[in-house]
């Protein structure tokens, strides 16, 4: 009788933890979804996703230059961390000898758990004057340093562990029969690589870009550090920005005092929620489907 | 012909070597600047004052506010995380072992949590907590990390569970155990190496992680006493004395950042450590 208790206890509770779990990402938007409501039904929703003017105390919310600079800061990490991980990645899996891998894990382990602050510090420390003292003379420009472009190497560099553990697993699913089978027709070690490797591993790649394209925008405080946190659009690299997660990052304090304020800055949460949401379903989908095959 | 071959092998190889190797030399280079930066202000005083008066003027003190803040705060969202996220674990592979399809749509489903940016939590928590009547405290900061880190526990620990040899699922059942008996003495013995992990995985995040409690945790120059005081913590800390003009105080942003840095080293390093000592004595 008593175990019987202990049985219908414990499996309720395993229950309950696990469905709580679960419907956490719609209780979020739903609440940040309500929250936000109350901007909609002054501006329309082409306003607020297209107007570049940002003036929370006359009611005018514009998302258009956070959305920008956020694209932009993600954009410009992409490009610089997507080649350095695949090359590491096929470095990693394919050549390097097990005493190298068995140091690299634990790289990785303290790269992926290094905290953002600590990271934005040393964007301070050392990116921010690199790009305004050294990179921005070199194509005449003045830049104070902190810009769109040294949010994009900080952010690089923290999307590095995570996008390289991802393609590790996609490389290492490669049967090594494949391998052994291109080899055996005469193509040296790289064209298997090339020819069998990255061609098996396409839609894992394409994934790990995906998941840390999502990653980079979504992060608020190393970003904010050297981003500049200036509202306006911008193409040049050496300007100042100011992506969505920093808006609301900086003005949790104010926005109870401003009409609406509190209201439009939900909505940037929202965006911020769906947009990682769906780019995470997605590519997390296409992973399963091609593990399951 | 042949020449050629050869030189493009080697040219790839050494390309995605250095690829590979410059990832240690990242990581050096950032420690290195941290510790560089940072070592002329460390002291013992750091470790065990509380900011004085003057603190943010260049005043006497130290950050043990922000360090007492950032450890109750990880250790109470991690022991709500490990009461939610390890029953729900072990769930999934007990319960769930003969229904494949929902194992990897639950699986899906939290991959896709773990990817949401800490600061939606800390907007959530936010209105959570004005929705009941909170105001910025130890508690709320709990309640939002734990948010964070759960879904972290869940998938790291269910990683090792999956790892389990299926005969000895079988074997259990064929002995009459039920699945709870199932998931409780034998999932959980054989996963205990994993659970550390996780557990010591997720800490080290909810140290880390300021952007979730940005809004929920407050700040104060006082170690909390109580559930529903404001607490510091470490990363909020670095940020807000790096922003100071003062460059004594910035000073001081560096050697915290070293303290910081520090916790995440050894809890990195002591998970891999502990998951190695106790997978030696486990079944493989």
């Amino acid at each position: 009788m008593k175990f019987r208790v202990l049985q219908n206890i414990s499996n309720s509770w395993m229950i309950v933890s696990l469905c709580i779990i679960l419907l956490i990402p719609f209780i979020i938007g739903v609440v940040l979804y309500s929250k936000s409501i109350p901007v909609f039904e002054i501006t329309s929703i082409d306003q607020l996703l297209f107007s570049s003017t940002w003036k929370p105390t006359q009611g005018l919310f514009g998302f258009l230059p956070f959305i920008l600079s956020s694209l932009y800061v993600t954009l410009i990490s992409f490009v610089l961390s997507a080649p350095l991980c695949v090359l590491a990645a096929i470095y990693l899996t394919q050549f390097a000898s097990k005493r190298l891998v068995l140091i690299m894990y634990p790289v990785i382990d303290i790269l992926a758990g290094i905290p953002s602050v600590i990271y934005g510090m040393w964007g301070i420390l050392i990116v921010v004057p690199f790009v305004g003292e050294t990179l921005a003379p070199l194509f005449n420009l003045n830049s104070s340093g902190y810009s769109i472009l040294s949010g994009g190497i900080v952010l690089a560099v923290m999307c590095i562990p995570y996008v390289l553990n991802m393609l590790m697993e996609s490389f290492k699913t490669v049967p090594m029969g494949l391998v052994e089978a291109s080899l055996s027709l005469g193509a040296s070690k790289w064209e298997s690589i090339k020819h069998a490797v990255l061609k098996k591993c396409r839609t894992g790649i394409i994934s790990a870009f995906g998941l840390g394209l999502a990653k980079a925008f979504g992060e608020t405080l190393a970003v904010m550090m050297v981003v500049g946190n200036v509202v306006q659009i911008s193409g040049n690299p050496f300007d100042a920005g100011y992506p969505l997660p920093a808006l609301i990052a900086n003005n949790y304090g104010e926005m109870l005092s401003i009409p609406l304020y509190d209201s439009a800055l939900m909505l940037a949460s929202f965006i911020l929620l769906v947009v990682v949401l769906l780019i995470n379903l997605f590519f997390r989908y296409l992973i399963c489907k091609t593990q399951r095959k | 012909m042949r020449y050629r071959k050869s030189f493009v092998e080697l040219f790839y190889k050494i390309l995605t070597g250095i690829a590979c190797y410059s990832l240690i030399v990242i990581l050096g280079y950032i420690i290195f600047v941290i510790f560089k930066k940072g070592i002329g202000m460390l002291s013992l005083k750091m470790i065990t004052t509380v900011p004085s008066g003057g603190y943010y003027y260049g005043g006497e003190g130290g950050v043990l506010n922000a360090i007492a803040g950032s450890f109750y705060i990880a250790v109470g969202a991690t022991i709500i995380a490990v009461i939610v996220g390890v029953p729900a674990a072990l769930f999934i592979n007990s319960h769930l072992q003969h229904k494949p399809r929902m194992q990897s749509f639950i699986r899906y489903m939290l991959d896709a949590l773990w990817g949401i940016p800490s600061i939606v939590y800390g907007a959530f928590g936010f209105m959570l907590m004005i929705y009941l009547g909170m105001s910025a405290s130890l508690l709320a900061g709990i309640i939002t990390v734990a948010f964070l880190i759960t879904p972290i526990i869940i998938r790291t620990f269910d990683e090792v569970l999956n790892t389990i040899p299926k005969g000895l699922h079988e074997s259990a059942l064929a002995l009459g155990y039920t699945r709870m008996q199932l998931a409780f003495k034998v999932l959980w013995k054989q996963g205990f190496p994993g659970f550390i992990t996780a557990v010591l995985f997720a800490f080290g995040r909810g140290i880390g992680d300021a952007a979730s409690v940005l809004f929920t945790a407050g700040y104060t120059d006082l170690v909390p006493q109580y559930l529903d005081e404001p607490a510091a913590t470490l990363p909020l800390a670095i940020f807000f004395q790096l922003s100071s003009p003062i460059p004594e105080v910035r000073n001081r942003a560096y050697a915290a950042g070293i303290i910081l840095t520090a916790m995440i080293l050894i809890i990195s390093v002591s998970a891999r450590l502990v998951s190695r000592k106790f997978s030696k004595t486990n079944l493989k």
